[in-house]
């Protein structure tokens, strides 16, 4: 599992950036991120190089921010029809996304997809995942990049 | 529970005891307020030129009403009935709304004071052994200095730290092992927020006890105070016109506020009319000082909205009790023509855990409609970073808000700490609708 820190954000100038300042002053380098508006207010989520200590930091600075596993999977090839596979296995076994968002690895370029899942603790997501030819990333390969 | 009294005669005498005292001193009252000429010319015209005009308590009502702007119009000692040799202290509104409102007090008057405070202190089961961090203010306002002489008087250690610098407070709570606080709800919640920083939990320190006063807060507040410092938290009532802190004050049980009537006459009016409310009906509270002779004052409308309680309470007192306040009749918002009470949004935020202590009511115009926003912080620890469970959040203040004040607000969720704080009484209220 990939860790995805997530944070409340107000929604105004500025608020990204005390995040970014947080994360330049303690070196610590930004994988993927996105944010999801919800009008006052948003959340920003993003996978760093070291979350645990990014989590310390953000929290002690009086952030609301937590760290949360996030399935990280990779495709083998990069080509074209790779999320389509992946949605159409998870479709099939009827399982939900709740939340996704993709980057590409800076070793090998392939692409990553983190992913959330209604049930995440369904014993047949990753067997499913891998059956499609899709690699679901441990903490240590993915921090190893 | 070990019942512990001042003075136990006083506190406890019947109520008919209690009448004929308040007959007596009332009659002094009116003998000294003759001896200005604002008090002598509006008794006048009440047709009540002597104190034996006054020969039943039911004879009060035959008082005119005093109101916050007789004080202002008399300022500054229209209203001294001593000679200004006999007053040895004089306390003051902040004035910020307009002239200041000042008091006197004689060396008696002052006995007479914090002998109150001393019985309400000791209502709450303190003595001598505690430690009482005062954290209110002093200087002109009553809040700091009254407890402060109250305390002494019990015998407790006393600390005069007065209000703010939230680190040093803490700090010296630990140094000196402080029992019992005197602080705002507002401020008192603020530290609780501050205490992860300065690494601090709470049950590193030795609090019992809070006198909680000088802002409205609701029941939710105190339980959750109570909950964050594993301490009991007690309601103090007093304003400056009537010296002060030690008006009225929890006992033990903590059921409402005993009103020293052998010191005050307590009555509850309809704030429209001016009739007098019976007991357990909600109104405005309207105070006669009985213990005062430099500045007498009789009848004077609070603006604060309680109700009553004549029951009889297990501490044996027969003072009655008053509520909480639940709003003043200043502070009443009306939006879109429905009255609203920042205490009622208060209680209904403070039962929701998953938001901080601090709240901001904003008020502005949508078109020619009121529109009302409440600002609530997220608390960190509960946060989970689930956006479905924040709507949800949303969702349900919104619907415990319409319940409780009938009109539709809208509910903002910011991040912690974002609200502006005071290290006093709180701001709560952002009312911007005159300006657009």
């Amino acid at each position: 599992m990939a860790e995805q820190l997530t944070i409340f954000l107000e929604n105004r100038p500025g608020r990204m950036k005390s995040i970014s300042d947080v994360l330049l002053e303690n070196n610590l380098n930004i994988w993927a991120f996105t944010v999801q508006d919800r009008g006052e207010f948003g959340l920003m989520k993003l996978i760093v190089d070291k979350p645990k200590k990014a989590h310390l930091i953000l929290v002690d600075r009086g952030f609301a921010c937590v760290l949360k596993e996030v399935l990280a999977v990779k495709a083998e090839n990069d080509q074209p029809g790779n999320l389509d596979r992946l949605t159409t296995a998870l479709w099939e076994q009827n399982v939900n996304i709740k939340d996704a968002y993709g980057f590409v690895s800076p070793k090998d370029h392939q692409g990553i997809c983190f992913m959330e899942f209604e049930n995440p603790d369904d014993a047949n997501l990753e067997e499913t995942i891998a059956a499609h030819g899709f690699t679901v990333l441990t903490g240590k390969a993915l921090y190893e990049l | 529970m070990d019942i512990t009294y001042w003075n136990k005669d006083l506190e406890t005498m019947d109520r008919s005891a209690i009448e004929s005292m308040q007959l007596k001193r009332l009659q002094a009252l009116v003998e000294k307020s003759l001896k200005t000429e604002f008090f002598k010319k509006r008794l006048a015209r009440a047709g009540i030129s002597s104190a034996e005009d006054i020969t039943s308590l039911d004879d009060l009502r035959r008082l005119p009403f005093n109101v916050k702007d007789d004080l202002r119009q008399n300022f500054p000692t229209g209203l001294l009935a001593v000679d200004m040799q006999e007053v040895v202290r004089v306390h003051s509104s902040s004035g910020t709304t307009g002239i200041p409102t000042v008091i006197y007090l004689t060396q008696q008057d002052m006995d007479n004071w914090t002998d109150l405070l001393a019985r309400s202190i000791v209502a709450t089961g303190c003595s001598s052994k505690d430690v009482f961090q005062n954290m209110m203010s002093y200087g002109l306002f009553t809040g700091g200095l009254g407890l402060h002489y109250g305390a002494e008087r019990v015998g407790m250690t006393v600390i005069p730290v007065g209000g703010g610098n939230t680190q040093r407070q803490v700090q010296i709570m630990k140094d000196f092992r402080t029992t019992v606080l005197h602080i705002t709800p507002s401020y008192l919640l603020h530290i609780h927020s501050k205490l992860d920083s300065f690494n601090t939990r709470p049950e590193e320190l030795h609090i019992e006890r809070a006198f909680l006063g000088a802002e409205p807060y609701s029941e939710n507040t105190r339980l959750k105070l109570e909950a964050l410092f594993g301490m009991h938290a007690f309601n103090s009532y007093g304003l400056s016109e009537m010296n002060g802190p030690g008006v009225a004050f929890e006992c033990m049980y903590k059921r409402g506020m005993h009103v020293w009537e052998d010191a005050y006459i307590l009555e509850i009016i309809d704030p429209e009319t001016g009739q007098q409310l019976p007991d357990g009906e909600l109104g405005e509270v309207v105070l006669t000082n009985l213990v005062r002779s430099a500045m007498p004052l009789f009848r004077y409308r609070t603006r604060d909205l309680a109700y009553v309680n004549p029951e009889p309470c297990r501490c044996g007192r027969t003072h009655r009790r008053l509520s909480r306040i639940q709003g003043r009749t200043d502070d009443m918002l009306i939006v879109n023509g429905v009255n609203v009470f920042p205490s009622q949004i208060e209680e209904v935020i403070m039962a929701v855990p998953e938001v901080g202590t601090n709240y901001l009511i904003h008020l502005t115009k949508d078109g020619s409609l009121d529109k009302l926003t409440v600002k609530v912080e997220i608390y960190s620890k509960l946060f989970t970073g689930d956006m479905r469970e924040l709507d949800a959040l949303k969702g349900m203040i919104k619907e415990k808000l319409k319940a409780s004040i009938t009109i539709n607000p809208v509910i903002e969720l910011h991040e912690p700490g974002a609200l502006p704080h005071s290290e006093g009484k709180a701001k709560r209220v952002l009312d911007e609708r005159e300006m657009l």
